[in-house]
């Protein structure tokens, strides 16, 4: 990015993201899989850990980690054994209130996927161009979450408590390759990750609500001649404590320059392999990292098989029904946006990025009138702002795409008598022609126009014959003509009238 | 046993003979013929239990209300001509590492002295839907760690046949609650030989199932990959019931087998013919006591009188077994202990500490000596560094046992030998000595690691009387075959007919 390119050094970022699954259940029990239930309602003996419980694979949470796994382009775990997909469960132990067990269940040497890739724009504007750069993954694999400690802030040692609401709830886990140099480059990966969670019905990916978490390990390139590789690499920091992509974004340029600085006071010492990695949170009040821990404390978590559940083969047929669940990739929304409508990438990626139903919503549209530019231009003058007014999604918005696309064929050619209309159409609930009315705006009728059009061609011989001749922009002089003689028709039936005319003529 | 108190019944040979002396086929036949009820038989048996307890010390909970409560309900249903299961009345002495809804479950230990499940085991839960009395919970080495019962928190289970001595275990209290009359049948629980053991040292026959074969739920674990619950029974008989009841698939428990569930009673009486009986030379070694050595090859050779054939077949690293078993189990264990830390249940500290301190003592309290040591052991073999060396090469010579049993079975039906190298020892007599303690397991633990199912018969009484078991090993899910060549001996010995003269206290006790 253009940003990263004016600093005296290199970011590397690679992120470890966290993922909670939409699933009805848990993972190894039945309990709710819930957010804001009451503290410890959504639990039973399995996720409270107690004696002789035994988890049993939630089978739904596996097969939306295969739906991440496939939409992300990784490689499903194959067992020399097993021909289709095959993978097993380990024990990850340590001490912690929120974790009953006293053990995760996760993945360890055998993740269920692994070798994806996810495609970004790094176009240093992104409005004007599309520069896609694959962000590689590592692994993504499965684990059960942790329940919450609740400790007491007041300064007077109270109590802490613990919620188990969330112990046990599925847990996806990717980790990238570090292929991100610019906060902006993470900060769009998160953006595309969402997205692609969303819109594939994995997760909602909420990260107030901790359904998206993230950490992300940074350090520094500081380019040098007389290095073997032609650089320095400072030590790896990992950043915990990351609410927001917005967060995101300022700690990795906060980390990077402080990287740098330290690097300048100790260029010598401060270096990848003379220290070992440490743990810093986000205090995003302050806009600082604060260190936490070094990494030569870290737990040493005795990784084993998980000796109460059996490996999970993936029969071939799953991978098929999960590719079919899985529906269109943004990735390939974007491109056939492009290539089916003539949508400008920047138009592709603004209205892939508002969902599913907005896209099927702008396809129903453009189908009844055929200008999809002016389609996708319209929505995003009336119908994105009337949503994040309305706090609505498309799919319960009250003007339909049949009343919305005769609303774009009768409409009025001046953009606020347009947005008048508009406005009234969802006040009232009516359609386009008493939505007029009411506005009081002159109604035009074809045949009045058709005249009309006939009359500014008779008037301007010349415009006509520049434009047999090839000069499209000759048009416009007709058109300007008409909506002059016209005050207030509207342009768009103006301007198909005019290349009809013109076509005939 | 001799109490005059004892009540009796008519057996079908017409001779007087006590309740609690008999077996829960032979009480269930006297029900169906209306000469005995549910109530009469509870009676007895919890009269000999509290008489007995005293000497024995079997029980760690045992409710003779709730248990007569029990009782009553069955014989209401049988006298209203309602459908009973197929264990209605028999009373079932329960392993205290079994979860019962609303009774105290505590594996013998401290740390779960006073936790009471919300729910029942799955096998709890089958003994009930069989209309089984549940007779109390019986005591064991603290979370199934031990062989002699001396491990428990509580109290010292003695052996029935020599009060001096311990019981075996870590089933110790179900194995002398049979053995001593005090319940017709009890379930154990087999990790390295848990039930085999004890039904070997207390004269009783105890099943392993294979692994799979009976569902896990609300067994408190100990070692998941290894941990099976069984019948524990004066006879072959008795154990085709009890399994009857508890086997089959529970999707629950994901490593239970999703396979159909013979009728072990059907066939049991049908020798098995040609009969094919392995005898790996690696379980007649050095360490065999020499009279449980020469009652076991009397056994083997009663076989060969009932027509079977025996071949020397050769286990090659049974030797590494007990090795493998004591890495293999204790990192199981060590993980699945760590949920006892005092914060959402069971014995906390009440010394102020911080996280840490708190975790350490109320651990430090609550768990005993072995289990401690187990922990650590395991802590030790899964720690980044010694993994390979200690847990991964265990996984190693796991899977080369299996094999050995593999190949063995291809030209066996059946593989014999002891249970036990010794019988029943002194109590205290290892408590000290880990090393000498664990030797116990030594002809057990290879059909744990290889998932095998393995029953002990008994095949005699030392010279100081003290019984000795007979170890049979089959391939996995040959249960049904195993029961079968098990009565095929049964049918032409009494050892399993035999009962130990125990003193009765000059007053009942209640326990």
């Amino acid at each position: 990015m253009t940003a990263a390119g004016a600093l005296p050094y290199r970011l590397v970022v690679g992120l470890e993201v966290h993922v909670q699954l939409l699933t009805r259940t848990k993972l190894f029990c039945g309990c709710r899989n819930q957010f804001g239930l009451p503290p410890n309602s959504a639990t039973c003996p399995v996720c409270l850990g107690l004696p002789g419980a035994l988890p049993v694979m939630n089978q739904q949470a596996f097969r939306l980690a295969l739906r991440a796994a496939l939409a992300l382009n990784c490689t499903i775990a194959r067992h020399p054994h097993h021909t289709p997909g095959f993978t097993k469960w380990d024990r990850k132990n340590y001490y912690y209130p929120d974790l009953p067990k006293n053990y995760q269940i996760s993945q360890y040497d055998l993740p269920f996927s692994h070798d994806g890739w996810l495609e970004i724009n790094v176009a240093a504007d992104p409005k004007k161009e599309y520069v896609p750069k694959r962000i590689g993954i590592i692994r993504v694999h499965l684990e059960e979450d942790a329940g919450k400690n609740l400790h007491d802030e007041s300064g007077r040692g109270g109590d802490s408590l613990v919620d188990l609401n969330r112990a046990g709830t599925p847990l996806l886990e990717i980790v990238t390759h570090p292929h991100m140099n610019s906060p902006e480059e993470a900060m769009a990966f998160l953006e595309e990750i969402r997205l692609l969670l969303r819109e594939t019905g994995v997760s909602d990916c909420e990260m107030q609500e901790g359904s998206l978490r993230c950490d992300a390990n940074v350090n520094i390139h500081i380019p040098a001649a007389d290095e073997p590789v032609g650089f320095v690499a400072t030590p790896i920091v990992e950043i915990k404590n990351l609410n927001s992509i917005r967060a995101v974004g300022r700690a990795l340029a906060y980390e990077g320059r402080r990287q740098f600085e330290e690097y300048q006071r100790q260029p010598q010492h401060y270096r990848l392999g003379k220290l070992l990695k440490t743990t810093a949170g986000w205090d995003d009040a302050r806009g600082i990292t604060v260190v936490q821990r070094h990494k030569e404390e870290a737990a040493d978590y005795r990784y084993f098989p998980e000796p109460d559940l059996v490996p999970v083969v993936v029969p071939e047929q799953w991978l098929e029904e999960v590719r079919t669940e899985m529906g269109e990739l943004p990735q390939h929304q974007r491109q056939r946006l492009v290539s089916q409508y003539g949508l400008s990438a920047y138009d592709a990626q603004v209205l892939t990025a508002k969902g599913r139903a907005m896209v099927a919503y702008f396809e129903e549209v453009t189908a009844r009138i055929g200008d999809a530019r002016l389609v996708a231009n319209r929505m995003s003058d009336l119908i994105y702002p009337a949503l994040a007014e309305r706090k609505e999604e498309i799919t319960t918005f009250p003007i339909r795409p049949a009343a919305f696309a005769e609303f774009l064929q009768q409409a009025p050619g001046n953009s606020q008598d347009r947005r008048d209309v508009f406005a009234i159409m969802l006040r009232d609930g009516v359609d386009v022609a008493e939505a007029k009315r009411r506005a009081g705006i002159k109604q035009w009728d074809e045949a009045t126009l058709r005249d009309a059009v006939q009359q500014a061609m008779a008037a301007n011989p010349k415009a006509v014959a520049d434009f047999k001749k090839g000069k499209e922009t000759a048009k416009m002089a007709i058109v300007g003509a008409v909506m002059k003689a016209n005050k207030g028709a509207p342009n768009d039936l103006v301007r198909r009238l005019v290349d009809e005319a013109l076509a005939q003529a | 046993m001799t109490s005059s108190a004892a009540a009796t019944s008519l057996s079908s040979h017409g001779s007087a003979r006590p309740i609690v002396e008999m077996t829960a086929h032979e009480l269930l036949a006297l029900q169906e013929r209306g000469e005995l009820t549910a109530v009469a038989i509870a009676e007895a048996f919890l009269t000999a239990a509290q008489q007995l307890e005293v000497h024995l010390r079997s029980f760690l909970w045992l409710d003779a209300e709730e248990v007569l409560r029990q009782a009553q309900a069955v014989d209401l249903r049988r006298r209203s001509g309602q459908p009973l299961g197929p264990l209605a009345g028999i009373p079932v002495a329960i392993k205290d590492v079994l979860c019962t809804k609303g009774i105290r479950t505590t594996c013998a230990s401290r740390i779960l002295a006073n936790f009471v499940p919300p729910y029942d085991a799955h096998v709890i839960e089958r003994l009930k839907a069989a209309d089984a009395i549940l007779f109390g919970k019986t005591n064991m080495d603290e979370f199934a760690m031990g062989s002699s019962t001396e491990n428990s928190a509580f109290q010292q289970t003695r052996n029935p046949w020599d009060l001096q001595r311990i019981p075996g275990g870590s089933s110790g209290g179900s194995a002398a609650a049979v053995a001593g009359c005090q319940a017709p049948v009890a379930l154990g629980t087999d990790t390295g030989g848990s039930i085999r053991q004890p039904a070997a040292l207390c004269g009783i026959v105890g099943l392993k199932p294979t692994y799979g074969r009976v569902s896990r739920y609300g067994l408190i674990a100990y070692a998941s990959s290894l941990d099976q619950i069984g019948p524990m029974a004066h006879d072959v008989t008795d154990c085709a019931l009890l399994l009857q009841v508890i086997a089959g698939h529970d999707p629950r428990d994901s490593t239970s087998a999703p396979l159909p569930v013979p009728d072990y009673r059907g066939r049991l009486n049908e020798p098995v013919r040609p009969l094919r009986i392995g005898v790996p030379r690696e379980f007649f070694d050095k360490g065999l006591d020499a009279e449980v050595e020469s009652l076991v090859q009397q056994a083997l050779r009663q076989y060969e009188k009932l027509g079977a054939k025996l071949i020397e077949v050769s286990l090659p690293h049974a030797p590494y077994a007990l090795a493998a078993y004591y890495i293999v189990a204790p990192a199981e264990a060590s993980s699945n202990l760590a949920r006892y830390d005092g914060m959402h249940y069971g014995h906390r500290t009440r010394h102020k500490a911080d996280l840490i301190g708190t975790y350490a003592k109320s651990r430090g309290e609550g768990f005993g000596k072995e289990v401690q040591r187990r922990i650590m052991i395991g802590t030790y073999v899964l720690s980044s560094g010694y993994k390979d060396a200690y847990y991964r090469k265990a996984l190693k010579v796991r899977r080369l046992i299996k094999q050995d049993f593999d190949q063995a079975f291809e030209q066996c039906d059946v593989i014999m030998g002891p249970t036990s190298p010794t019988p029943a020892f002194r109590i205290g007599e290892k408590i000290n000595d880990p090393l000498a303690m664990y030797l116990s397991d030594v002809y057990t633990v290879s059909c744990n690691l290889a998932g095998l199912p393995g029953l002990s018969i008994p095949c005699g009484f030392t010279r100081e009387g003290l019984p000795v078991g007979l170890q049979l090993l089959g391939p996995p899910f040959s249960e049904e075959t195993l029961l079968r060549i098990a009565r095929m001996y049964e049918a032409v010995t009494d050892w399993h007919t035999r009962r130990p003269k125990l003193p009765v206290p000059p007053s009942p006790v209640t326990s």
